[in-house]
């Protein structure tokens, strides 16, 4: 028997761990003092957290609630705590939080951006939730036509006539794919809704039911729009429409067809290549040269547009890299099975490919969000460009922090939920199991 | 090489190969740019037949095999499977690749769906089969290939080995008539590679025509009916398993026998 050898007679009973390796100091010791290098760092970082909130909490707190300027507020800071530095001035968010919100949308149909916000959140919670009921998918689907009647007002029927030409495609396409083939079916449904929007739409409108029954609420013209209503609306609608606009781009990009490729990546390019600003400038000025003289094309709609037409390109490169990080096994394995084109992008391909790009469409979700402050420098009246009409004012000349820690606090209460909702998608969507 | 095969008894008696064509392939010329894969390739294989396709890498044997359900296009000559001639027309594509079943080196199972969904997706989408149905059906082949349990859980959750008997279950549910395997135990440890070929020796019993691209020369002895050997895209030699390899004609046959038998 070599020395090597060796057989346990007794088990060795279990024991509590040192001190060092659990509880408080086990804790401290591994992620605070590890070693010395690390202790000074603790310190040092503990000391700059110190100083930066010494700084940032006596200014929220300490702070000014009522007062009706800002020099007022500058005498009851210094009457109370000694000196005029310091202390926020929240008397003027106090005096200005609604049109901060709102605008100058008219304060008695404030119900109606409000009812759309709710709405917003119900006809969403379907599409983001698995456990909600299915049903409340007849909302969202309607909610895009609910959306601009509540937020322009106008007749209802309007925007019931638009619906129907939606309708209206997707029946031919239902009922006459059979008949005519795939490709046939789609040009039809696009030339039966064109007909309809332009034709029989206004025709029911002016001589039938708009006339019968004058369903409408009070009217209220873009100037009037703001706040950070305006910056929602604008980002609901871009975020809405980048993502399938992305997708469509996405596919072009990677598809067979020459022509159909060419004009995707030129177009992504291009959006790419330019700044958003530009787009914008070209959106409330150039627009409006290139249109037939008397057209109104309502300014709010011509930066919707513009900013959508921007975050779909982003989108489609982050639909791209997902597609790219997909195995070519994937798609070899749903062609072997017989799946057509588009049953294997929508079953497998696609929810692959989104589910690895969720970081990067959130980010790219949040990014526009907060691009839609640049509408104010074509002189549209959303929070930024409404903080610089209140400093105009004689009261709160002056006044910058306050207004803009507002305005941050509100871009990040929705910029950090998309942020949660993505790492919670992620996990519910993880099933590799690695 | 393996020979983990050799140890069963195979019952050769329901391998019956009738005289009806499912594959014909003529004068079959193919081209990965400039460079010529596949050379003039006569290939003609019957209902019930097994063929056990060889050779060295790059030999062209997986593309020839990936040409017959048209996940390549082939250049020139003509395919006819089950009838059908392959063309560019998207609607013969489909048919055939319905009717043929394939299973990958690396199983290409869809991870974002459980086992049975997996079994399930084409017949309900692409047969129209109900979802009732399918299950059914899924659930059958899965008992078949043993692993009737795993079907709620995701292939991320699977062995290697059961992963490729749920791709195998998975091309059956489309009650294929011919099964082209490629490499399907290459990328398996040993001792999962005995669990799969158990699977691929019932289904030859069964009476399906198989067309495998594999190194597993024990397999090619005891199911397949005929041998082929490829080389620099042709083919070289085919033949009767106990006279391909007992007695090959040509040097390079002999050569690259000697390769993988010979330790």
């Amino acid at each position: 028997m070599s020395d090597q050898a060796f057989v346990r007679r007794e088990i060795i009973e279990e024991q509590t761990p040192p001190l060092t390796a659990f509880g408080l100091v086990g804790w401290l010791k591994s992620n605070l003092f590890s070693n010395w290098f690390n202790a000074i760092l603790t310190f040092i970082s503990l000391y700059f957290i110190w100083y930066v909130l010494s700084g940032v909490l006596p200014w929220i707190f300490l702070s000014v609630w009522n007062a009706g300027s800002l020099s007022e507020c500058r005498e009851i800071a210094t009457a109370t705590w000694g000196d005029s530095h310091g202390h926020a001035c929240w008397a003027v968010i106090k005096d200005r939080w609604i049109q901060l919100l709102f605008g100058f949308y008219p304060s008695e149909l404030y119900w109606r951006p409000i009812l759309a916000f709710v709405l917003l959140l119900i006809s969403l919670a379907p599409v983001l939730y698995t456990s909600v009921p299915k049903k409340i998918f007849y909302l969202t689907a309607v909610y895009p036509f609910i959306l601009p009647w509540l937020m322009w007002g106008g007749s209802v029927w309007a925007y019931v006539s638009a619906l129907l030409g939606f309708v209206l495609g997707y029946a031919i396409v239902r009922y006459t794919s059979e008949i005519v083939g795939q490709l046939g079916a789609v040009i039809l449904s696009v030339i039966g809704a064109i007909v309809w929007w332009l034709y029989i739409g206004p025709l029911l409108l002016s001589q039938g039911v708009g006339a019968i029954l004058p369903l409408a609420l009070e009217p209220v013209i873009s100037r009037d729009f703001g706040g950070f209503m305006l910056a929602l609306l604008i980002g609901v609608v871009a975020i809405g429409c980048s993502l399938p606009i992305g997708i469509v781009l996405a596919l072009g990009r990677q598809s067979d067809l020459l022509i159909l490729k060419t004009i995707s990546v030129w177009f992504i390019e291009f959006i790419r290549g330019v700044p958003l600003i530009t787009l914008l400038f070209v959106a409330s000025t150039l627009l409006n040269i290139f249109m037939p003289p008397g057209t109104n094309f309502d300014i709010i709609l011509r930066v919707m547009i513009m900013v959508t037409l921007f975050a779909s390109a982003y989108m489609a490169e982050v639909i791209r890299g997902g597609l790219a990080a997909l195995p070519r096994g994937q798609f070899e394995g749903a062609d072997s099975l017989g799946l057509n084109y588009w049953q294997s992008q929508r079953l497998i391909i696609m929810p692959q490919a989104l589910k690895i790009s969720i970081p990067g469409i959130v980010s790219t979700f949040i990014g526009v969000f907060k691009d839609t402050t640049l509408v104010s420098i074509i002189g549209l009246m959303d929070p930024l460009g409404l903080s610089q009409g209140i400093r105009a004012n004689a009261e709160w000349n002056g006044i910058y922090w306050e207004l803009f820690a507002f305005i941050a606090f509100l871009f990040f209460i929705v910029c950090f939920s998309m942020s949660r909702y993505s790492m919670y998608l992620e996990r519910k969507l993880q099933t590799d199991h690695r | 090489m393996s020979d983990l095969a050799i140890d069963r008894e195979v019952d050769r008696s329901q391998m019956q190969v009738s005289d009806e064509e499912a594959i014909q392939i003529t004068e079959m010329n193919k081209w990965f740019g400039t460079f010529h894969v596949l050379r003039d390739i006569n290939l003609t294989v019957n209902k019930g037949e097994r063929i056990v396709v060889c050779g060295p890498s790059g030999s062209g044997k997986s593309t020839l095999i990936r040409c017959i359900n048209a996940l390549e296009e082939h250049q020139r000559g003509q395919i006819i499977v089950d009838g059908t001639v392959l063309s560019s027309d998207l609607k013969n594509v489909d048919k055939i690749r319905s009717e043929v079943g394939m299973v990958f080196q690396h199983f290409n199972l869809f991870p974002h769906l459980t086992i049975l969904e997996n079994c399930t997706l084409a017949p309900i989408w692409v047969r129209k089969t109900p979802k009732k149905e399918a299950e059914e059906t899924a659930m059958h082949f899965l008992e078949k290939v043993k692993i009737p349990e795993q079907a709620l859980k995701y292939p991320g959750q699977l062995s290697g080995g059961q992963q490729q008997r749920v791709a195998i279950a998975r091309s059956l549910c489309m009650r294929p008539r011919i099964m082209l395997f490629d490499e399907p135990t290459s990328a398996l440890d040993p001792e999962m590679i005995k669990e799969v070929l158990d699977t691929m020796i019932e289904l030859a019993q069964d009476g399906m025509t198989m067309l495998c691209v594999t190194h597993e020369m024990g397999f090619a002895r005891q199911v397949a009916n005929r041998v082929i050997f490829m080389d620099q895209g042709q083919i070289v030699e085919q033949n009767e398993p106990e006279e391909f390899f007992n007695n090959p004609q040509s040097d390079r046959t002999k050569l690259f026998l000697s390769q993988i038998l010979g330790h």
